[in-house]
């Protein structure tokens, strides 16, 4: 953030302008076009007409995870899914979040076997936990609004 | 065309091998037929290939691991047991064939040069239950990752199961999941 | 311990030598590429790894890689009883979770001689038709938004969510509703359940015209999908493909129409068949495929029988709440039903049903006690999945994802 250092604490411009980011990131989340299982067709259907995701800014799924902000584990990881999706995490650039989608990313969900990752939070840190198996679309629409609140709440202070 | 008969698969695989055939189960209206380990590829043959029997589609094969944790193979000829699903499209019905596997020399004749479905069935055996399959084309694992250790259905193989969490043991679950704090 | 024990180099190099038999000797030397397409891939359907190995554009060999979403559900089930099973079943093929709880349900049956009562298999094949249709749609948008035709995803996006609300009145649960048990049925018909299907299926054929309107003449559509991933009849049978896969090169066989379950005989309905193999005629079984089971639905409505919703043997299904009150035979069956649950013979069966995307059987063999010993589902996406490099013989990469589209293929289905 070039634009704070240059500025410093300037006391109001600072807290307008960190509202003002803020907001902006919330405005359009990109999310990474990933999905593993079960949660990812709940996942397309939030996107779809019916539930529609575009008027939060995230109707534009990017392939690539250096040009996502969010990823959405949507559905179980394996432990030989474990590695890859670490990496995906890591070439994402910051400002990065995390919504654990579904029971099987928070914690395993119906899976405690040898085969599942019990919670992605194994792996890699989870901003927002979304319950359901598979959540229906307005709960995966209430995580996503809870994860906007977070960000609204983050200080330009840490980044810098 | 000319559609030959159906012929009894029982009575038709008898004549052809004899002693080869060691039992035949009826449970459920299904038919199963027993034979040794090193028979399956050739009886397989004779199945698809005879007029009267043409059970050309190969729909499943399954493996069952008789190890009871209570001791014992639960009185079955050895540890484990191959079963060979077939359908025969011409005549509409089906049939099994049924292999028992020792488990300290778990060796099969492949299926692949009858039936390419056999590849991935039998790689999947091979990866999970440590069958081997002579004469397979690709004995890589499957389904789990290429360096793990153990065949997971087998039945001494434990579920690894991550127990529940509460407050006594809860540092302890804790330790591998260094995220979860926050 | 998460990750695998891989080291760094051997994780992102990967070593061509193990691949020394599978791939041509071009690959040994440097001429073609390998490239791998990896598990996060946008139109891979799922966590699918390809390792391609291309002559510029052109696929020499695909080798699938899968594994990814291995959730060892048929362990699990080995430690739960078998009316608790039913609900690790749904999430197999999570497409159409019915299909995979009547498979299972159907084994069950079979190997404890338990009776379904007629109503209860007419509301199967309600929901199991409405489940195919909901399965075909998601293949419809997720095939064509992978050719770039985007509108259509929207537009089977809209109608499946009117299956999914019936679903959630039947089961509470839009997707994985555990709602077919031994025996029947969970619970019976909601008032409100009918009049919904019936106005769903009063809108669905025009739906269905829009669809063919938007893609079966359409002269992109045709140059991308006819002539592709090509699979003659004899080696599609050799290779275990079924299901739409095989009927569009022209085999027919439908497991509804030749070994009929759960009163399929009773209803008129055809099986649409290909002739060339191609894409193409894969699309169009399928879209006339849920022509069909719409006629299904509606036959299956009009002949809908009174009666119990689930067998009423006591020995196997747990009694209504109702009936804990007067009798008290009814109270040691539910006691011990929930609790133990009933036991099974020691024998094996093999039970197979036309999912919406081919034969899925499942191998049940039980212990004699309450716990299944071995399950094993013999699922049509595994086969398909190792078919997909016959079927990909020099075609180029966009070719490729067109065959992986066509074959609808579901992870979940593969792994287990």
């Amino acid at each position: 953030m070039g634009v704070t250092q240059k500025l410093g604490n300037l006391g109001v411009v600072t807290t307008t302008l960190e509202t003002a980011i803020n907001w902006s990131r919330t405005g359009a989340t990109w999310p990474l076009l990933f999905g593993l299982a079960c949660c990812a067709i709940e996942y397309m259907s939030t996107q779809g007409g019916t539930y529609d995701l575009s008027r939060f800014g995230m109707e534009l799924n990017r392939a690539s995870p250096r040009q996502a902000d969010l990823i959405i584990v949507a559905g179980r990881v394996t432990r030989k899914m474990a590695p890859v999706l670490r990496q995906l995490y890591d070439q994402m650039a910051d400002p990065k979040y995390v919504i654990a989608m579904g029971d099987c990313s928070s914690c395993g969900g119906v899976y405690n076997n040898y085969a599942v990752v019990q919670g992605v939070d194994e792996i890699m840190p989870v901003d927002v936990y979304v319950a359901g198996c598979p959540p229906r679309p307005e709960q995966l629409m209430h995580g996503i609004l809870t994860l906007h609140e977070k960000i609204r709440g983050q200080r330009i202070v840490d980044w810098a | 065309m000319n559609i030959p008969n159906a012929l009894d698969p029982v009575v038709s695989t008898k004549t052809a091998f004899g002693e080869g055939i060691q039992d035949v189960i009826l449970f459920r209206g299904e038919t199963t037929l027993v034979v040794a380990p090193f028979n399956v590829a050739k009886v397989a043959r004779y199945l698809r290939d005879t007029n009267g029997l043409i059970y050309n589609f190969l729909s499943d094969i399954s493996a069952v691991d008789y190890w009871e944790p209570t001791g014992g193979i639960s009185g079955r000829p050895a540890r484990f047991g191959v079963s060979y699903h077939f359908y025969s499209m011409l005549y509409n019905r089906r049939l099994r064939l049924k292999a028992f596997v020792d488990e300290d020399e778990p060796v099969v004749p492949t299926l692949t040069t009858i039936w390419p479905a056999a590849n991935w069935l039998e790689r999947e055996i091979a990866d999970m239950m440590g069958i081997k399959f002579e004469g397979h084309p690709d004995p890589r694992r499957l389904l789990m990752p290429d360096d793990w250790n153990g065949h997971p259905h087998r039945r001494d193989y434990p579920l690894g199961y991550e127990t529940i969490q509460f407050s006594f043991n809860a540092e302890e679950i804790l330790k591998h999941k260094p995220f979860a704090r926050e | 311990m998460v990750s695998t024990a891989l080291t760094q180099e051997q994780q992102w190099q990967g070593s061509l030598e193990e691949l020394r038999g599978l791939v041509s000797e071009r690959a040994m030397t440097g001429e073609t590429m390998m490239l791998n397409m990896g598990p996060h891939h946008p139109s891979t359907h799922g966590v699918l790894r390809l390792l391609l190995e291309l002559d510029g554009e052109e696929v020499v060999t695909c080798l699938p890689d899968i594994g990814f979403l291995h959730t060892g559900i048929e362990k699990n089930i080995e430690s739960k009883n078998y009316e608790k099973a039913v609900t690790l079943t749904d999430r197999m093929d999570y497409l159409s979770p019915m299909s995979n709880n009547m498979a299972y349900c159907m084994a069950v049956e079979k190997l404890v001689e338990l009776d379904v009562p007629e109503r209860a298999q007419a509301i199967r094949v309600i929901v199991l038709e409405l489940s195919r249709i909901a399965s075909h749609l998601v293949w419809l948008g997720t095939h064509a938004i992978d050719m770039g035709a985007m509108s259509v995803f929207l537009y089977c996006f809209r109608e499946r969510e009117k299956i999914l609300d019936m679903f959630e009145m039947l089961s509470g649960q839009r997707m994985m509703g555990s709602y077919l048990r031994p025996g029947g049925v969970w619970r019976d018909l909601r008032p409100e359940f009918l009049p919904a299907l019936e106005s769903f299926l009063a809108i669905f054929p025009a739906k269905i015209d829009d669809y063919e309107k938007l893609l079966t003449h359409n002269p992109l559509w045709e140059d991308r999908t006819q002539g592709v991933g090509i699979i003659e009849p004899d080696v599609a049978l050799a290779w275990g493909v079924s299901g739409a896969s095989l009927r569009g090169s022209g085999v027919n066989w439908d497991i509804r129409k030749a070994m009929p379950y759960s009163g399929y005989e009773q209803y008129e309905f055809n099986v649409p068949l290909g002739e060339h193999g191609d894409v193409y005629d894969r699309f169009l079984v399928r879209i006339h495929e849920l022509r069909e089971s719409s006629k299904i639905i509606r036959q299956a409505i009009d002949r809908l029988p009174g009666g119990l919703f689930r067998s009423n043997n006591r020995k196997f299904v747990p009694p209504p709440r109702a009936e804990l009150g007067q009798s008290m035979e009814a109270v040691i069956h539910h006691f011990k039903l929930w609790t133990e649950g009933f036991s099974a013979p020691d024998g094996e069966v093999y039970v197979s049903i036309e999912s919406p995307r081919g034969e899925i059987g499942c191998y049940l063999h039980g212990t004699g006690g309450n716990k299944p010993r071995r399950v094993h589902f013999k699922t049509p996406s595994f086969m398909h999945i190792a078919a997909i490099p016959v079927m990909t013989q020099n075609h180029m990469i966009a070719d490729l994802v067109a065959i992986i589209g066509s074959v609808d293929i579901v992870l979940g289905d593969c792994d287990r």
